[in-house]
């Protein structure tokens, strides 16, 4: 058994095991017996364990950090598996902290797995940062982002960064000392309108891969001391070109929370900070928010109809246009026969739509959300008898016709 | 110029990863980007006409916004300007979430 005592610190010994295990660090110079110690000492907290998350807690357990914490609070859907490779279709169901720690404990016993779970927020993030030696931000939205890196500023903590959107990845490393934070570079999150709506929201799944090990490859460097971490960069992956690119980032002297006269100087409701509404509870949103359309008859002026009730429609043999609102590789999967004009090309293919003019016309999407827009849309340009279908061709394959699939 | 167009962004320039601009400053480079593409303008500038604070604009490696003189920054044709705007990572469920719409 090996020992080292750094100055004032005591690092934890490795087993014979551990040692064994590790061999490939130790004989790297640069990681050694001390390196390998302090990752065994070090506490990383993994918010998200989705697409960046996955590969990322898995590298750092195989590394030999000691302690991982995982901070999630779905469960594993089918459709999780063409990225979250933390996951398997064994723990389809299961929540994700649960089924996270079943693949890292299998690939590392000697790996402290502490499991969070719940929505980081701002009653609970700095209490859950406090316990942790780096942050690695893994999650989907810019709230939590926000959220993160004003936590980490807050608790001094550095931010391991990564994002992804389709074929692009971003990573750096925030809020070290002297380096720009998150809020430095973005100041302010786009208004919700100006988010990309679902139909250009799929991810090729193993680009969070990259990033996501890219983000675990700065966790060990700043653990080790060791290289030119990303802090004051940002790296930017394109892996349809497989260019990658650096940018130098600037710290802000006027940055609301880390610049020389911070405003922020307590976590804010992000919610209200990126203009969105408030989830209805804590849990898997789309349970609170499915559960709300069949409260809400009309939402801003548009009737919801349900798809009991368009089967009846059909089945009786009533007047109904149906208008399909996806884009064309969403009809390839699976549809209803409806006629096609995406979302994007409709205002300017409405006339297409004046012979249905005084038709009752339904419109639909895959979920319900662009068709709203779509119904919208057409009811501003005179049609007077629009509906949305609610819950879009999900909720027909859920509730009419079964043999459809579901993408 | 060649301007760097992110793939959030490329809805609004006919799918091109890089569109060819002329100008002798950043600001010129900017004004016939949006003059070609008006469909970008609302995402590049606020109301005011102020560059929005989630798009980041680089001359080759240097934010704009830290160059002497900004946008008035002269440019050759060899030069290239890149959008850089905030993505949250993540697929169609969580963005759906974050549109805030009960309908879903």
């Amino acid at each position: 058994m090996a020992t080292t005592t750094l100055p004032g610190i005591e690092l934890p010994k490795l087993s014979n095991d551990e040692i064994s295990r590790y061999s490939r660090h130790l004989i790297l110079p640069e990681v050694g017996m001390e390196g390998q110690q302090k990752l065994k000492a070090a506490k990383v907290l993994c918010v998200g364990t989705g697409g960046l998350g996955a590969p990322l807690a898995l590298y750092l357990a195989a590394a030999g950090v000691g302690t991982i914490g995982l901070v999630d609070f779905d469960t594993v859907d089918a459709s999780n598996l063409q990225r979250q490779i933390i996951h398997s279709t064994a723990t389809v169901g299961k929540l994700k902290v649960d089924s996270a720690e079943i693949m890292l404990k299998a690939l590392n016993p000697y790996l402290n797995v502490v499991k969070h779970n719940t929505m980081l927020t701002s009653a609970n993030a700095l209490e859950i940062f406090r316990d942790y030696d780096i942050i690695a931000d893994g999650t989907d939205n810019f709230q939590t982002r926000y959220l993160v890196n004003d936590a980490c500023v807050l608790t001094g903590k550095p931010n391991v960064y990564g994002s992804i959107f389709r074929f692009e990845g971003q990573a750096s490393v925030f809020a070290t000392k002297d380096a720009p934070c998150y809020r430095c570079l973005y100041p302010e999150p786009p208004p919700p309108g100006l988010v990309p709506s679902c139909a250009e929201g799929g991810v090729l799944g193993i680009l969070p891969g990259l990033v996501g090990i890219i983000q675990a490859t700065e966790v060990i460097k700043l653990i080790l001391g060791i290289g030119e971490s990303l802090a004051g960069r940002l790296l930017l992956v394109d892996a349809l070109t497989m260019k990658f690119r650096t940018l130098k980032l600037h710290k802000n002297p006027d940055c609301p929370v880390c610049g020389t006269h911070p405003t922020v100087t307590a976590l804010i409701d992000y919610d209200q900070f990126c203009g969105i509404q408030k989830p209805t509870s804590v849990g898997p949103l789309e349970v609170a928010q499915n559960k709300a359309v069949a409260d809400v008859p009309v939402v801003d002026g548009i009737p919801q109809i349900t798809v009991q009730e368009l089967k009846r429609r059909f089945d009786a043999h009533e007047d109904v246009f149906v208008l399909d609102v996806r884009e064309p590789h969403e009809v390839q999967i699976v549809n209803i026969g409806a006629p096609l004009i995406p979302l994007g090309q409709l205002a300017n293919r409405i006339d297409e739509l004046a012979p249905q003019k005084d038709r009752e016309i339904v419109v639909h999407c895959k979920s319900g959300a662009r068709s709203q827009k779509a119904a919208q849309l057409l009811k501003s340009a005179g049609f007077a008898n629009v509906e949305n279908l609610a819950g879009g061709i999900l909720a027909w394959a859920d509730k009419i016709d079964p043999t459809l699939p579901k993408y | 110029m060649n301007i760097n167009i992110p793939t959030p962004l490329r809805a609004y320039t006919g799918g091109q990863q890089t569109v060819s601009i002329p100008g002798a400053t950043v600001g010129e480079a900017l004004e016939a980007l949006t003059g070609a593409y008006p469909e970008l303008r609302q995402h590049l500038y606020s109301g005011e006409g102020k560059l929005r604070s989630f798009v980041n604009l680089y001359l080759n490696d240097d934010d704009i916004r830290y160059l002497p003189q900004k946008e008035a920054t002269p440019v050759e044709e060899s030069d290239e300007l890149s959008i850089i705007p905030s993505i949250a990572g993540g697929c169609c469920r969580r963005l759906q979430i974050l549109l805030g719409m009960p309908n879903l």
